[in-house]
């Protein structure tokens, strides 16, 4: 029998992997302060997330937007932060079905992205794919995955790609605190870290998979520590404050443009609706989500730091959301009113 | 009372090896545990340890002898005590000492190994019909499947970069069939890439890298592991095109060796056919030649789609003429008529033409003349060579090792019924494997495979003869 042996990433440096296997649990006391251009982009962004986001739940409940709807408010910093880390359009991404604000982010046109989850024509996917099944080769977005877990697997391998090719590209792969309990995970930490790969796994941790709470579904609640026995550095983040989230999002990336394989962040965040416009979410208590809403909202958070170095008045400040709300309503609008595919669109796109 | 050393199988499906090399010369003393001989088998090359002690008295057959058969006599050994000279000029030993296997054994050790033709290569008694594909006067080269799927993948690596090949023990080890050999040396580390045993990521992972724009080979080491991956396979590779409107699609070849080997019982013998045909957004090849093998495996690493690519283990070592064409690319989606007839349509693939022939030739002795299509392609399927085959015969019976429900022959039966009722003087009979889990036994295991005598009987049954 041949002696199994690493194929790719032979220039691993194994002590310098030991040293930083180490996991830190504690968070940054402090985090590097943005500069003004920096808070109003973040500010900015998140806005879009969350007026889109609003808007989309008001249409499902009009009928317009059908299947599963899962999104992303209260989540909006995590992508933000992560975004502003990477190389927009070179670097990949690629995530769950709670998809939208990746989207938007990644510089993904509003129209299409709303005309998808009505399942019209100029939707993203010409309307088969719907909410959870979005793709970009211009931004480097590769969905929108519906399968708990499967997109691990799969951006392990756009990661791959990179270090096939040579180049100095990371993939930021996206998965909620439900999916690290899936199988393929692990097997993916193990040949990314086995080969180097270029992949920051961002545990997304909004606390529950479905309506189960991580208490309930998980032995090793910490996930930052769920590379520990394959060596894969992790850290937790407070995925409210969009600057811890960008800091880390940076050392991360960096990390793996090095070569020095894959990063591990948990980033702590939390999610104000139900799993989809279905649950109910009886799973937890009105206080809990109104607590996180009034304390920590990371939106919330940008706005008074704004505020409060006078970098922007309440004025300005309206005047932001005003333009996001015309840019969303824009949105709804023209997914309102395109048309639903043509028929023929059925057989199309099968094989090419 | 000399000992003799048998040709051992040292695989599932092993039925005659090389003799590379004695490790050892007559008149050495061995003793249990010593190496004596090293084996080639079809897979690998295996040492043959000495079992019993003495002095090697004789060696039977000489170092570098190709297709030994198994249980041939390749020593004999003198116990402590005996005569050497006279052990060595003994006659075989009874045959009680041989193998269960005996029942076969004693001819094939009795006979030289090297007159035999192997059984596999068994010459077919019927005119194969030419491959329209192939120009008239290509020369042709005998080729085990084996090498033809190696070569494949050779010349496709070598055109393009960014084909790479992925899977369990597929560099190092040379293949567990043995099918990358020697890609390692040629295309390096970086293209020849051993897989944990981890068939759920490697699949995803190699998918992603196909979203990517790579084009891998992932070789399953076989296809009854590829169930741990299949939702890999059919929710991100299959359906990702028509999920993004065209925009993104996984180029990926998934292939080895699928269905029954030998005697490795129920959860190592099953054949995938049906299940992968079913899915829209796959293309299922499954070829029986070494040709097709070639032509079929290259066309599928340049297709632009998730591709199952079904070989079968036992098909292997089978030789055929494989034409000597540069860049020899067959069609995917095309049936091939393996052999013109009037009477009754024959539809095979895969492992299943090894029973179609071989019927196909008998029934020609008793007067039946058989149109045997080799479909080489489930998905797409070509359906409309089968439907003018049947036009022209008026019956049809379908041969292959899957279960029967939802088989491709209950599929072919369908799209008769509705294309072809008119033409059809005979209900479409399906022979399949039978309806019940692999069986180790090897007698149980016989019956549960379909056999030559169904599919004579079913072709009599449609012909009413």
């Amino acid at each position: 029998m041949a002696v199994a042996k690493a194929k790719v990433g032979s220039k691993s440096a194994p002590a310098a992997g030991r040293k930083t296997a180490a996991v830190k649990s504690a968070r940054p006391a402090t985090v590097d302060n943005f500069s003004k251009e920096q808070e109003l982009f973040a500010y900015r962004e998140m806005l879009l997330i969350r007026r889109f986001e609003e808007k989309a739940g008001q249409m499902y409940g009009m009928g317009l937007i059908g299947g599963f709807c899962h999104l992303y408010i209260g989540q909006e910093a995590v992508v933000v932060g992560m975004q502003m880390a990477i190389r927009t359009g070179e670097d990949q991404t690629i995530t769950s079905y709670r998809d939208h604000g990746h989207m938007l982010v990644a510089g993904m046109d509003p129209n299409g992205v709303m005309a998808e989850l009505t399942g019209r024509r100029s939707g993203y996917s010409h309307g088969k794919g719907g909410s959870m099944h979005m793709f970009s080769i211009e931004k480097q977005f590769f969905g929108g995955n519906g399968i708990v877990g499967a997109q691990v697997s799969l951006g392990t391998g756009l990661a791959f790609a990179n270090r096939y090719r040579k180049n100095d590209q990371v993939c930021l792969t996206y998965f909620g605190d439900g999916a690290a309990n899936q199988g393929q995970v692990y097997e993916s930490f193990n040949m990314a870290q086995l080969w180097k790969l270029p992949v920051v796994y961002v545990i997304e941790n909004n606390r529950y998979a479905m309506g189960t709470s991580v208490s309930r579904s998980s032995a090793q609640t910490d996930f930052s520590r769920r590379g520990v026995s394959f060596g894969i550095p992790g850290e937790k983040v407070d995925g409210m404050d969009v600057r811890a989230v960008k800091a880390a999002g940076d050392k991360a990336v960096a990390w793996c443009r090095a070569g020095k394989g894959p990063y591990i962040l948990e980033i702590e965040t939390y999610r104000y609706r139900g799993h989809s416009m279905s649950d109910p979410a009886k799973y937890r208590s009105k206080d809990e989500v109104q607590k996180m809403r009034n304390e920590h909202d990371p939106i919330e958070q940008v706005r008074a730091r704004l505020l409060e170095k006078g970098w922007a008045t309440e004025d300005d400040l309206k005047k932001f959301d005003a333009e996001v709300r015309e840019i969303v309503n824009n949105a709804a609008e023209f997914a309102t009113n395109d048309p639903e595919p043509d028929v023929s669109e059925l057989w199309t796109d099968i094989v090419k | 009372m000399p000992i003799d050393i048998l040709m051992p199988a040292l695989s599932p499906t092993m039925e005659e090896g090389t003799l590379s090399k004695w490790l050892k010369k007559e008149g050495d003393k061995v003793k249990s545990g010593d190496v004596i001989a090293e084996i080639e088998t079809d897979k690998a090359t295996m040492e043959v340890e000495a079992v019993d002690e003495g002095t090697i008295a004789k060696l039977l057959v000489a170092e570098g002898t190709e297709n030994v058969k198994v249980n041939t006599r390749i020593a004999v050994i003198a116990a402590d005590g005996e005569d050497v000279s006279a052990a060595a000029s003994e006659k075989p030993a009874a045959q009680a000492a041989a193998a269960p296997a005996a029942a076969k054994a004693p001819a094939a050790a009795e006979a030289p190994a090297s007159t035999q033709a192997p059984v596999a290569a068994a010459p077919i008694a019927i005119q194969v019909a030419a491959d329209p594909a192939i120009p008239e006067g290509t020369t042709f080269v005998s080729t085990t499947v084996r090498e033809a799927l190696r070569d494949a993948m050779a010349e496709e690596m070598r055109r393009d970069p960014d084909v790479f090949v992925m899977g369990e023990e597929v560099a190092e080890y040379q293949g567990a069939y043995k099918i990358t050999q020697g890609l390692l040396q040629e295309f390096g580390e970086d293209r020849i890439i051993d897989t944990p045993i981890t068939e759920h990521g490697f699949a995803g992972l190699a998918t992603g890298a196909a979203l990517a724009g790579l084009r891998p080979i992932v070789e399953f080491m076989t296809f009854n592991f590829a169930m741990q991956a299949i939702d890999q396979i059919i929710n991100s590779a299959a359906k990702t095109l028509y999920m993004s409107g065209g925009q993104l699609g996984a180029p990926i070849v998934f292939r080895g060796p699928n269905g029954a080997a030998a005697r490795v019982g129920a959860q190592h013998s099953q054949d995938f056919s049906s299940w992968y045909s079913h899915i829209p957004g796959l293309k299922v090849v499954v070829p029986y030649t070494a040709a097709d093998a070639k032509g079929l495996l290259k066309a599928a690493i340049r297709d632009p789609n998730p591709v199952i690519f079904l070989e079968n283990e036992i098909l292997y070592g089978h030789s055929f003429d494989v034409p000597q064409i540069e860049d020899f690319v067959l069609p995917i989606g095309k049936a091939r008529i393996h052999k013109v007839g009037k009477d009754v349509t024959v539809v095979s693939f895969g492992i299943g033409m090894t029973y179609a022939t071989k019927a196909v030739a008998e029934l020609a002795e008793q007067g039946i003349d058989c149109e045997l299509i080799d479909l080489r392609t489930l998905r797409p399927l070509d359906i409309d060579t089968v439907i003018e085959s049947v036009k022209k015969t008026g019956r049809c019976v379908t041969v292959e090792e899957g279960w029967p429900q939802n088989s491709i022959g209950s599929h072919i039966a369908s799209e008769l019924m509705e294309k072809a009722f008119d033409f059809l003087d005979a209900p479409v009979l399906k022979v399949t494997g039978k309806d019940v889990p692999m069986p180790y036994a090897a007698n149980l295991e016989k019956l549960a495979l379909p056999n030559v005598g169904e599919v004579v009987a079913a072709v009599k049954a449609v012909t009413y003869r």
